[in-house]
């Protein structure tokens, strides 16, 4: 029996981790990559969470709905839904320095929570909606579990081996040199502004399919899922820690981060009652501390941001010219 | 090739360029000299597009180009570089030079994933001409070492080889020469022959080292407070006494005329 439910938690905490690593891998597009700090990731999350939800959710009274789609349409839409919603914000605050668009993105993430909580006629306002299908959903509980497990670990597998071929390919290289030198990627051609919003879209667009996962994993999706600690910051740390400009170190990232967070859930639970709403604040506390942690002794992550011409490497790069090694040392 | 005119442009109330007007023709080393804040900096970055001019017009082989960005003016042919080497700093020696070349195909997101195949073969051929290149430069032995490790001298040359990945036609020097030592610097000069006579690559080349200025350029202009003082060859302007002036300050002028 203890077994059992063993695993069970265990499959639990690795379809989390699934459904945040495909927002760190989008937040890695945009923040690792491209180098724009994209602070509104819950607002990305919240569309999508909710379109899939219209989508395939069946006919409910009193809000928009009911249009009982296939799941597949419905995440298809999430991430469209995702991209649509980002495009307009892009073409307006990409034109800001770094930090402005933090504040801009943080600012759009809440007005989408808002818009969320009291438009019910759209999401069910604070009730939120319920009746979310999940795939594999009529099988008993654990085999369902397990099956939503695959089905993460595949979409998983799919959308780093999609990324991954954008970050080797010249898009991004073109994107990486955006990030280390505005100024020398616009002397070289390139269209910064464009390119930039081709990345913030991108990465939008996949935080739009981790809320689609989020919410039909979970059956119901409320406003209270899109709390930025958890939907924007826990993630940031989960980058930063991991190594962001590493998809590896980014799923890495993940992992650890949420490993630490819920095992610190089931210690706090344990607490009695005065103690346990303190710990709360404990939790939030280590994982800070261990943000300032990685940031003091090892800022580029726990997995850095790989050579990505090294895979050029072993193709034929002549030995060293010791003349011309000579003279540029003087 | 390049017409620039009245080009004017101020920061708040002082004009960093003054009514600018000169012209550079086609395959020449055009040298932009003048003493610490004359404008030439200034000046190139308005005729690459970095800034808006206040006033005035740039044209670039015949055609209005005033109003263009860098990027767009990159893709017509004309390339600067920086004074202070705007290297990429977490790629590659060899990927600063491969970013380069214009219109790859695995720029585009959808290629990438649909075209794979015609993507590599493309990269290969930017890869094959970027080991050129960093041969011609003898970078050879730093390809695969983060650019922002190199050397000071190995930045600038690297900045010079970047305007090498494409087909340019007007390439801006910003001071090649600063902060690289005497051996390296024959070598960069050997360079930019190079490119000047076989490519067919006009330059204007802002420089402090009047070593260079004179074995390289001819014409060269002389700017100062934002305007042109004088531009003819080498010798003309060396002894103009305005540009001793210019200089020197009002002074020693008096004194030494």
């Amino acid at each position: 029996m203890e077994l059992i439910g063993l695993a069970n938690y265990a499959v639990y905490m690795a379809i989390f981790i699934g459904i945040y690593a495909i927002l760190a891998l989008g937040l890695n597009i945009q923040w690792g990559f491209t180098g724009l700090f994209n602070a509104g990731i819950a607002g990305f999350f919240a569309v999508g969470a909710y379109a899939s939800s219209v989508f395939t959710s069946p006919a409910a009274d009193g809000r928009l709905g009911g249009y009982d789609l296939p799941i597949v349409v419905g995440w298809i839409g999430a991430m469209v839904c995702a991209a649509l919603i980002a495009w307009p914000i892009g073409k307006v605050c990409l034109r800001f320095r770094s930090d402005y668009l933090a504040i801009a993105t943080i600012g759009v993430a809440e007005i989408i929570r808002l818009v969320v909580k009291s438009e019910g006629w759209m999401t069910g306002g604070a009730r939120g909606i319920n009746n979310v299908p999940r795939p594999f959903g009529e099988l008993p509980y654990f085999q369902s579990q397990l099956a939503y497990l695959a089905l993460i670990i595949a979409v998983v597998g799919l959308v780093y081996f999609l990324v991954e071929r954008q970050i080797k390919a010249p898009w991004g290289r073109m994107m990486r040199a955006i990030r280390d030198n505005e100024a020398a990627a616009a002397a070289m051609g390139k269209d910064i502004e464009q390119r930039r919003l081709e990345a913030f879209v991108f990465g939008a667009a996949l935080m739009g399919l981790g809320g689609a996962l989020f919410a039909h994993f979970n059956r119901s999706i409320t406003p209270e899922a899109i709390d930025p600690m958890v939907a924007t910051f826990l993630i940031w740390i989960m980058l930063i820690l991991g190594g962001s400009g590493n998809n590896r170190g980014a799923i890495l990232g993940v992992a650890v981060v949420w490993i630490i967070w819920s095992m610190s859930e089931l210690v706090t639970d344990q607490l009695p009652q005065e103690y346990a709403i303190k710990a709360k604040y404990m939790r939030i506390f280590i994982i800070g501390l261990m943000l300032q942690l990685v940031l003091r002794f090892r800022p580029e992550g726990i997995l850095p941001e790989p050579d990505y011409s090294n895979h050029e490497k072993k193709k034929k790069v002549p030995d060293a010219n010791k003349a011309s090694d000579a003279s540029a040392a003087e | 090739m390049l017409d620039v005119k009245e080009l004017t442009m101020s920061f708040g109330g002082f004009r960093a360029v003054d009514h600018c007007s000169f012209s550079v023709d086609a395959g020449t080393i055009t040298g932009l000299v003048g003493p610490n804040g004359a404008g030439k900096t200034t000046l190139f970055n308005l005729i690459a597009g970095a800034f808006q001019p206040s006033s005035g017009t740039i044209r670039f082989q015949g055609e209005d180009v005033t109003k263009l960005s860098t990027d767009e003016l990159f893709h017509r042919g004309l390339v600067r570089t920086f004074q202070i080497p705007h290297e990429f700093h977490r790629l590659s020696t060899l990927e600063n030079l491969m970013l380069v070349p214009p219109k790859q195909s695995g720029e585009s997101l959808l290629s990438n994933w649909l075209r794979f195949g015609a993507v590599r073969a493309q990269e290969e051929v930017v890869r094959q001409r970027a080991m050129e290149t960093l041969e011609f430069l003898e970078l050879t032995h730093v390809a695969t070492e983060r650019a922002g490790n190199l050397s000071g001298g190995q930045k600038k040359l690297l900045e010079l080889g970047r305007t090498m990945m494409t087909d340019a036609k007007l390439v801006l020097l910003d001071e090649p020469a600063a902060g690289v030592n005497r051996t390296l610097l024959r070598k960069l000069e050997e360079k930019i022959q190079i490119l000047n006579q076989e490519r067919g690559y006009t330059f204007i080349l802002i420089e402090h080292d009047m070593e260079m200025i004179e074995k390289l350029c001819d014409p060269v202009i002389c700017m100062a407070e934002g305007q042109v003082l004088i531009s003819g060859d080498f010798q003309t302007v060396r002894s103009d006494p305005r540009v001793l002036e210019a200089y020197l300050g009002e002074v020693a002028y008096g004194e030494t005329a």
